[in-house]
């Protein structure tokens, strides 16, 4: 039987060299005993792990996962933690791929103790309570803590790094930290803590922990499983409990037997609704009317799941139109037209035809953006013939007040709107329509369907035909 | 007026403030307070609860109003202008005071502030920056923040208050935009949405690609809302739609649902019952299940439909599709294992890695999931098959619905 003493409890370096020797020379677990040597009476252990022999020049390699998995296990508390990982370092040879095997005997052991470590760390980043030690400059705090697990050594940095301009100490009965504002520093663990016995705003903070309680929501197990009873007893909030729990069903109940309050004084005039000419059947005679009217429809359902109406925009007096469909998603979020991806084809094409956008007054068949969710994302529906229909209202009050002489209608439902009945739209291209009022109207397709072609090539030529079209019914207006 | 001591306002405003059930203090940036003046950290992962209270709750933050004077007459609300509650306000150092004292301590994470409307939306938006921009700039803080946002205030407040926040939020309130017009007259439905979108517009806006200038910081936790259950009459179905078309739309981390609770000061509008709490928690599970799980909303409840309080919606759905299952965990694919009662996102995944070097038993499974015997009747692994089970007087007995205990 071999006996290794590790430096320290948590001595995982010692461990290393230990069961690397140990591996090279091919002892086998069953025959070696793991021991930690106790501190003697000056503090910090210094010395080598003993009981093995020097390891020999010889590489042993081993996967990254086993050494982080050490990391976790060594700061258990159980008994076992270093034979363990012996078996684990020992195992490795004939099964290479053993850390993957998640529901292996040791595997799921090792797991479970890494686990236990990895939230004793983190439950020592929540429940350190800090006390501030009096009159001291820079501000010094002072926390007595009892981790379930060695956790202090791999915790303190975040604490380091939160503090940093802070001083403080967090003693435990392991190991104790200090931070100067320039380096950690380790010390044996204390019996006894020595901080600070008050603190003024532990007050404050019980009047909040009390406060912000719901007592008709009592879910005390829930509670527990989050904040487990051992660490009560340094929590300082924890004394409320018990009588927070007993008071919480009577005052749940009182406030449901209790009357219906009525005001106990004058109240204050109630300050107008937000604007909103919610009318939307008033005849708008201006654009800004037109907004206004957009935002507050409810003339057919989109309104609703949509962010806002999206009204056109451009020159209040132009004499080039363009329709389009509906907003897209951005659209929405915006409350402009054609400012997405759609946006950017029809502004490119604008561009190469010579149309310069800002002479033009840019609107949509339907001004609520159609979709349905799809996961966290919005699926663009075309809108039918009911919400297009519904939706002429608006466009027609903008063709009348804007009166272009030339309507571009960029895919088939602007078509549907602009003329009321459907149109072909690969027939009716290249060639201007007569409408009603002595204005001209161009078909083409909308600029998503441009986006949508899969083919390379294909896309090129739609774009050359879609910018002809446009700069087609740009010269009409000569 | 009497003059209220600290502590007196701090057991108002926080006691006002409960009823939002946010307290989430993750998803952000790294930073910590190295190289700088203050104190405060923060990362990306998972937030720290520095405490539960008895309610089950974590307190991460220091969540209070600035204010609970109000302006409005919100049925649900114990704030609102009508109720008696005791009023008091903090002024800006003193929240500042109480934060970083309370942070030096180690008892939160940051502050979450929220706040009654005074005098108008901007004055009121504006004195909560005045805190932010206090924190930040003149203390150096570098924990978290979360800033309610007020819908009416002016998109430069609102962006002001995104420059420091690690997250802002608004109350989308109520499931049906008619009980907001009812219960909450001053609240404008169409003005809380376009904010929403205006807040996505300007978190997307950072990440944008191509973007020459680094645009300021915007929310890097992004956005999140709160949603009542049980003040109206809509049914599950409808909280669910209407979550997942706001998840959609303005690409929220998170939707809250809150029972109504029971308030000191109720309206007669308004009348109180026992929270429903147990429906609020099957309400996130459904919330779950959209989010990692592949479900739509419409395979997990109708749009008029309330959910099973007996069985949670995974189960439930399991219940009503039982000619799916037994699902092979040797074979089947992701979405079908997801699907499986009683196996997670992360032991679905560990299934997957460890099949590829062997054939599970269902001994491996169990050791892999929490839901143990849940898992059992719904699965074949090596050696296991539950048609024993199903051929049993009682199918799936192991799957018995339990009701959760509430007190």
């Amino acid at each position: 039987m071999r006996i290794v003493e590790l430096a320290g409890e948590t001595d995982l370096a010692g461990w290393r060299r230990a069961a690397r020797g140990l591996r090279l020379e091919g002892v086998a677990p069953d025959e070696v005993c793991w021991s930690v040597a106790r501190a003697d009476l000056f503090g910090a252990p210094d010395h080598a792990a003993t009981g093995v022999a020097a390891p020999a020049d010889r590489a042993l390699t081993v996967p990254p996962a086993l050494i982080s998995l050490a990391e976790g296990v060594a700061c258990h508390r159980s008994p076992e933690r270093f034979a363990l990982l012996y078996r684990l370092l020992w195992r490795l040879r004939d099964e290479p791929r053993l850390l993957e095997l998640r529901t292996d005997g040791d595997i799921a052991a090792a797991l479970a103790m890494a686990k236990a470590v990895a939230r004793a760390s983190h439950k020592m980043k929540a429940f350190v309570r800090f006390r501030r030690v009096d009159g001291a400059r820079p501000e010094t705090f002072v926390a007595w803590f009892e981790p379930p697990h060695r956790v202090v050594e791999r915790t303190a940095p975040f604490f380091a790094r939160r503090f940093a301009n802070l001083r403080f100490s967090i003693l435990t009965p392991d190991l104790c930290c200090f931070w100067d504002g320039r380096a950690l520093r380790f010390e044996p663990g204390v019996a006894k803590p020595d901080v600070p016995t008050v603190d003024d705003l532990e007050s404050y903070w019980l009047t909040y922990y009390a406060s912000i309680f719901n007592p008709a929501r009592l879910k005390v197990a829930a509670m527990q499983s989050e904040m487990p009873k051992r660490y009560w007893r340094n929590l300082p909030e924890a004394t409320l409990i018990p009588g927070l729990i007993d008071g919480a069903r009577q005052r749940s109940e009182a406030m449901m037997a209790n009357e219906a309050s009525e005001p106990a004084r004058r109240l204050p005039a109630r300050p107008t609704a937000p604007v909103g000419p919610a009318n939307e059947n008033r005849t708008p005679d201006t654009l800004d009317e037109v907004a206004a009217g957009v935002m507050a429809c409810r003339r057919c359902d989109l309104w609703r799941d949509a962010t806002r109406g999206v009204a056109g925009e451009g020159a209040g007096r132009a004499r080039l139109m363009l329709v389009g469909e509906q907003p897209g998603d951005l659209e929405d979020l915006a409350g402009r037209p054609f400012i997405g991806p759609a946006g950017q084809v029809l502004d490119r094409a604008l561009a190469a035809a010579g149309v310069p956008r800002q002479d033009a007054y840019v609107t949509n068949a339907v001004k609520h953006f159609k979709h349905e969710p799809r996961g966290k994302r919005r699926l663009h529906k075309t809108p039918g013939t009911g919400e297009v229909t519904a939706c002429r209202w608006w466009l027609d009050h903008e063709r009348r007040i804007v009166g272009p002489r030339v309507i571009v209608a960029l895919g088939g439902t602007a078509a549907l709107a602009v003329f009321g009945r459907p149109m072909p739209i690969m027939k009716s291209r290249g060639r201007p329509f007569a409408l009603d009022g002595g204005a001209q109207a161009v078909i083409t397709v909308h600029p998503s369907f441009l986006r949508r072609l899969p083919d390379e090539r294909a896309k090129a030529e739609a774009y050359r035909a879609f910018v002809d079209d446009l700069a087609a019914a740009h010269a009409l207006l000569a | 007026m009497a003059v209220l001591d600290l502590r007196k306002k701090l057991a108002i405003l926080s006691d006002a403030a409960k009823y939002d059930a946010s307290c989430a203090s993750s998803g952000t940036t790294r930073r910590d307070s190295r190289g700088g003046r203050g104190v405060g950290s923060s990362g990306p992962g998972m937030g720290i609860c520095h405490a539960y209270a008895p309610d089950g709750r974590c307190i991460s933050l220091l969540k209070i109003l600035l204010t609970n004077y109000c302006i409005y007459d919100c049925a649900y609300c114990v704030n609102r202008v009508s109720s008696n509650t005791p009023r008091a306000r903090f002024t800006i150092d003193e929240v500042v005071g109480l934060t970083l004292n309370f942070y030096k301590r180690n008892y939160i994470e940051g502050l979450f502030l929220s706040s009654g409307i005074i005098q108008s939306g901007d004055y009121t938006m504006e004195a909560m920056v005045r805190v932010a921009h206090a924190l930040r700039l003149d203390h150096d803080f570098r924990g978290y923040i979360h800033l309610k946002l007020i819908p009416e205030a002016s998109p430069a407040l609102i962006a002001e208050a995104a420059l420091h926040a690690d997250r802002v939020s608004i109350n989308i309130e109520l499931p049906r935009d008619e009980s907001l017009a009812r219960l909450a007259p001053e609240k404008d439905v169409a003005g809380i949405k376009r904010a929403m979108g205006e807040i996505r517009l300007g978190i997307e806006s950072r990440s944008a690609p191509g973007r020459k200038a680094r645009a300021p910081k915007f929310a890097p936790a992004g956005q999140s809302t709160q949603m009542i259950v049980g003040a109206d009459q809509a049914a599950d179905g409808e909280i669910l739609a209407r979550g997942e078309a706001l998840y959609g739309r303005y690409k929220l981390r998170r939707v809250y649902y809150s029972a109504f609770s029971p308030i000191p000061e109720a309206s007669a509008r308004l009348p109180l019952q026992r929270p429903p709490v147990l429906r609020e928690h099957r309400l996130y599970q459904a919330d779950w299940l959209l989010r990692f799980y592949g479900f739509s909303r419409a395979e997990i409840v109708g749009e008029r439909d309330n959910l099973d309080l007996a069985v949670d919606p995974k189960l439930a759905w399991a219940l009503r599709h039982r000619g799916d299952f037994p699902v092979d965990v040797n074979l089947a694919d992701r979405e079908r294992l997801l699907r499986t009662p009683g196996l997670g996102v992360r032991s679905v995944d560990r299934i997957l890695a460890l099949r590829r070097l062997k054939r599970l038993r269902l001994e491996d499974v169990q050791r892999l999931c929490r839901g143990a015997d849940k898992v059992k009747p719904f699965v074949i692994a090596d050696g296991w098959s539950p048609l024993a089970l199903a051929d049993a007087e009682r199918p799936l007995a192991v799957a018995e619905p339990r009701q959760l205990s509430l007190f």
